[in-house]
């Protein structure tokens, strides 16, 4: 019975994924016939874009399709790199040293919670126990000179890219839904689609119709056509996700669109954060697309807002 | 038998090391020349330095790289100078008791004229930041005695940040590597060291961090 409920919820993954890549071929076809017109030299950055998404979505899906602990082990590792890139652009002192290596140390730490699905200990390491220690081991070094500061760059670095990624990875551990055929590693699915596809809209948006910006001081390339049409696009497009979920479709429009929201926020105040550091994008890891960190700035807030809903409404 | 040691030690763990961990990004890898003598000439903040900057070269030329280290910090404990040799292969020179019995230069030049490459930190020491170290004028001398011998600019930047001096443990921060073109050193000794601390600052204009 385990057998047949894990093949029926591994076919989600794989329409989910027919999904992705038709959009994918669609978007290189279309990329391919602008290259044909005078529009050619505009469509380098997109070709290097879509590209990008070919090789981030072969990786996600054989990640989450493979085992639950690769996928355990794939946020892991993606949290390590956003963390290593947060640290990079940010001022740090000598004196951070240790306290640094602690806050790596607690990536296998809290991953481990998710394997061993410890949901309380998950829930408060990071916030209660780790809060506590980074001061306490700042303290050890006498260096009172910028502790204050110090301290918050590494907790705001823990929370944002080992916390809030990590509720992705207890998400894929989550058990199937009462009847439906939805399951944690579907939600986790809709969750990542809608927020990518939510940074997508939002860009497409922005650059075909935007005209007011909000916030250029933070990031120049928000526009509120490009917020409103973005949001509201993701949400009527998770109706095509809805297959993924639990949800009716009014619950699938509200969900999808607190994502969209939430996802508009986490990319503005990664925005600010880099403007604070005095950088563009956080690396060259992606082409097109900067860093792993431009790519889960969206998550590190719609990751946590979206698990807590699902645990409170279908837990 | 310790050719064979240092290779696998550099591709099994420090290559993996700095290309997973640390994440070590490098421009301009086709500045260093393929054939010919050269030095290679960093500015010098931690241990880091000497592991990347022997990272960048292909597995041949692995063990015809030599680090130039200072005899008085490498040798004062026989572990570390038994190991520094073995992983490192590095050439101790005399920094404080110089003398016409342990003459640096001679060092230098006899394993150039073996076929050899050097990699030289001018700073003499690891410094924190490139514009305060004064540069020694080594490379000046070498340049001197063998002027076909090229000398590699490097800027290594964020790597005191990954692992500072007095640290036993890394951090892994981006680190970036800028190689610039070879030189051919001319002039008096203060010219040629001012034109290699003018690359390395060209160069550091580069890096991002």
């Amino acid at each position: 019975m385990d057998k047949i409920a894990m093949l029926l919820s591994s076919s989600l993954v794989y329409q989910a994924g027919g999904l992705v890549v038709g959009i994918l071929v669609f978007s290189s076809l279309v990329i391919w016939i602008l290259a044909k017109t005078p529009l050619a030299p505009h469509t380098q950055e997109l070709k290097a874009r879509v590209q990008s998404w070919w090789i981030m979505a072969v990786f996600f899906f054989s990640a989450i399709l493979v085992n639950p602990k690769i996928t355990i082990g794939f946020f892991g590792l993606m949290s390590f790199w956003a963390l290593k890139e947060y640290i990079t652009i940010i001022d740090t002192r000598r004196a951070d040293h240790r306290a640094l290596l602690w806050a790596f140390l607690c990536i296998p730490i809290q991953y481990y919670w998710v394997l061993s699905k410890w949901y309380l200990m998950f829930l408060i390491f990071i916030p209660v126990y780790m809060f506590l220690f980074i001061p306490l081991r700042l303290v050890l070094v006498e260096e009172t000179q910028g502790f204050l500061a110090a301290t918050s760059k590494i907790q705001w670095g823990m929370w944002a890219f080992v916390f809030s990624i990590s509720h992705m990875a207890y998400l894929s551990v989550m058990p199937k839904i009462g009847a439906t055929l939805a399951s944690g590693q579907s939600l986790l699915l809709f969750l990542v689609i809608v927020t990518q596809a939510n940074d997508v809209l939002q860009f497409i948006w922005g650059k075909s119709f935007g005209r007011h910006k909000i916030l250029p001081k933070v990031s120049p390339n928000k526009t509120s056509e490009g917020f409103w049409g973005g949001t509201l696009s993701t949400a009527f497009l998770s109706l095509f996700l809805r297959f993924l979920t639990p949800f009716s479709v009014v619950e699938c429009l509200f969900f999808a669109y607190c994502i969209a929201i939430a996802g508009f926020f986490g990319d503005l105040v990664m925005a600010a954060v880099k403007r604070d550091a005095g950088v563009k994008d956080y690396g060259q890891m992606i082409p097109g697309h900067g860093g792993v960190l431009d790519r889960l700035n969206s998550l590190c807030y719609t990751a946590p807002i979206f698990f807590h809903q699902m645990a409170y409404f279908y837990y | 038998m310790r050719k064979i040691i240092r290779i696998i030690f550099f591709q099994l763990f420090i290559r993996p090391l700095l290309v997973f961990f640390v994440g070590v990004r490098v421009s301009g890898r086709e500045n260093i020349p393929l054939n010919g003598s050269f030095i290679i000439a960093a500015n010098h903040s931690s241990h880091l330095d000497t592991l990347v900057l022997m990272n960048l070269l292909p597995v041949k030329q692995l063990n015809r790289i030599r680090p130039v280290a200072a005899a008085d910090y490498f040798m004062r404990n026989p572990i570390i100078y038994f190991l520094s040799c073995l992983f490192f292969n590095i050439i101790p020179i005399e920094r404080i008791k110089i003398s016409r019995g342990n003459n640096p230069l001679e060092v230098l030049l006899a394993a150039l004229n073996r076929g050899e490459n050097l990699i030289m930190f001018p700073e003499g020491t690891r410094c924190k930041d490139l514009e305060s170290g004064e540069f020694h004028s080594g490379i000046a001398h070498v340049a001197e005695q063998l002027p076909q011998v090229c000398v590699v600019p490097v800027y290594l930047a964020n790597m005191n940040r990954a692992l500072p001096k007095g640290e036993i443990f890394l951090v892994p921060f981006i680190c970036e590597v800028h190689i610039g073109h070879p030189l051919w050193l001319k002039g008096t000794k203060e010219e040629k060291m001012k034109v290699l601390k003018d690359e390395i600052l060209k160069l550091k204009g580069n890096a991002k961090w």
